[in-house]
């Protein structure tokens, strides 16, 4: 089956192929790290889960500089929350011909954990559909359990992180 | 006295509330389809300083903000000059502006930015936006960006803001050119059925 899903990812690489919600294609690299790739179809209800988990949605791509430079922040929240239920989902944006080169590597030297690559061109029609409010400028997260959410299109640091997920019940 | 001293506060407050509002209204600037755009005077990579004014025969502007080392503006390189000389001729010039600030970035700096012109050949100016901040009257908060201008009694008037077409990363792929069928709208005379899109983009680096 991995095989399979190797084949299925480099054949999307030349035309990008719509995914359905069961199908969604794992990388592997010498490595051995995982990264699922999906559509915004297969991705949507990612943001819409109605357990009572805390969701820290991270949009972000190894090429984006502040997106990087972020990272450790919510890398010290997750850990800080680890008891509690929290998730941090980092949602890559890296353009699926750089996911070899550039993404996997980034991922499995940094010991990334939640990574999962978001392989759709049409942002027009995926973007409002994250938060009306959102132009597409990264770094960007959203941050929500069941009803309540709140969207950042702008970057984060530990502290303002942290302020960003007191108004949320853990 | 008393009514007078309650009167005084009132006058104050509104004031302070006035003040108020119109500071959230700066905040929020940049255009929206239908807003007058203002000129700017940049220096371009060949040293001289460009304006919109400087274009007597055109007819608007495609205004793309955009940079050296964003991959989304990089993949839209092409698609820019290949829009500029479609439509240069026609009246709708490409003006490139890269807004990132070349003193946190080396790789944004003015003359890196005559590097990638050479290098890709740009058929349009390519301008340091610097001190200037255009990006931010405009409201482009990411490359790239687009603008599509029209003259109309000598006024800029902004009527598609967003992206090039609905592929911005793979021009492979596209499958809604929004920009072209934007200009060819206005060529035409006819009403622009999309006038703003969304695409993922980088930040501005302020």
């Amino acid at each position: 089956m991995p095989a399979l899903a190797f084949t299925l990812f480099f054949s999307c690489k030349e035309k990008q192929q719509k995914l359905t919600k069961n199908e969604l294609s794992t990388v592997k690299n010498g490595e051995n790290v995982n990264i699922e790739r999906y559509d915004f179809d297969a991705f949507e209800p990612l943001l819409h889960k109605e357990d009572d988990t805390l969701r820290i949605v991270n949009f972000w791509a190894t090429w984006c500089k502040p997106c990087v430079q972020e990272l450790p922040a919510f890398e010290q929240v997750a850990n800080e929350f680890s008891d509690k239920k929290m998730k941090v989902i980092f949602v890559s944006l890296d353009f699926p011909g750089q996911v070899q080169e550039q993404l996997l590597p980034f991922v499995n030297d940094r010991n990334m954990k939640n990574v999962i690559l978001l392989d759709d061109s049409k942002g027009n029609t995926w973007i409002p559909k994250v938060d009306e409010s959102w132009s597409g400028a990264i770094p960007a997260t959203l941050i929500y359990k069941k009803g309540q959410r709140d969207f950042y299109e702008s970057g984060f640091d530990y502290t303002s992180l942290k302020e960003a997920i007191a108004d949320y019940d853990l | 006295m008393k009514k007078l001293a309650i009167l005084a506060t009132l006058a104050v407050l509104a004031i302070i509330s006035a003040f108020a509002v119109t500071t959230i209204d700066f905040w929020k600037t940049g255009y929206e389809v239908g807003d007058t755009a203002t000129d700017f005077s940049l220096k371009n990579v060949n040293d001289k300083m460009v304006s919109m004014a400087d274009y007597e025969k055109a007819k608007g502007f495609i205004i793309a903000f955009t940079c050296n080392t964003c991959p989304f503006s990089r993949a839209n390189e092409d698609r820019l000059i290949a829009l500029d000389q479609k439509y240069k001729d026609q009246g709708y010039p490409v003006i490139a502006i890269n807004p990132n600030d070349a003193s946190t970035n080396e790789r944004e700096s003015f003359t890196a930015m005559k590097k990638r012109s050479r290098e890709k050949g740009f058929t349009f100016p390519y301008l340091y936006e610097g001190n200037k901040k255009v990006h931010k009257t405009y409201g482009a908060i990411k490359t790239p960006h687009v603008y599509l201008l029209s003259k109309e009694s000598d006024e800029l008037i902004v009527k598609y803001i967003g992206a090039i077409d609905d592929s911005s990363r793979d021009a492979r792929n596209v499958d809604q050119k929004f920009l072209e069928n934007a200009v060819d709208a206005l060529l035409a005379g006819k009403p622009i059925q999309v006038t703003s899109t969304k695409a993922i983009g980088c930040s501005v680096k302020n």
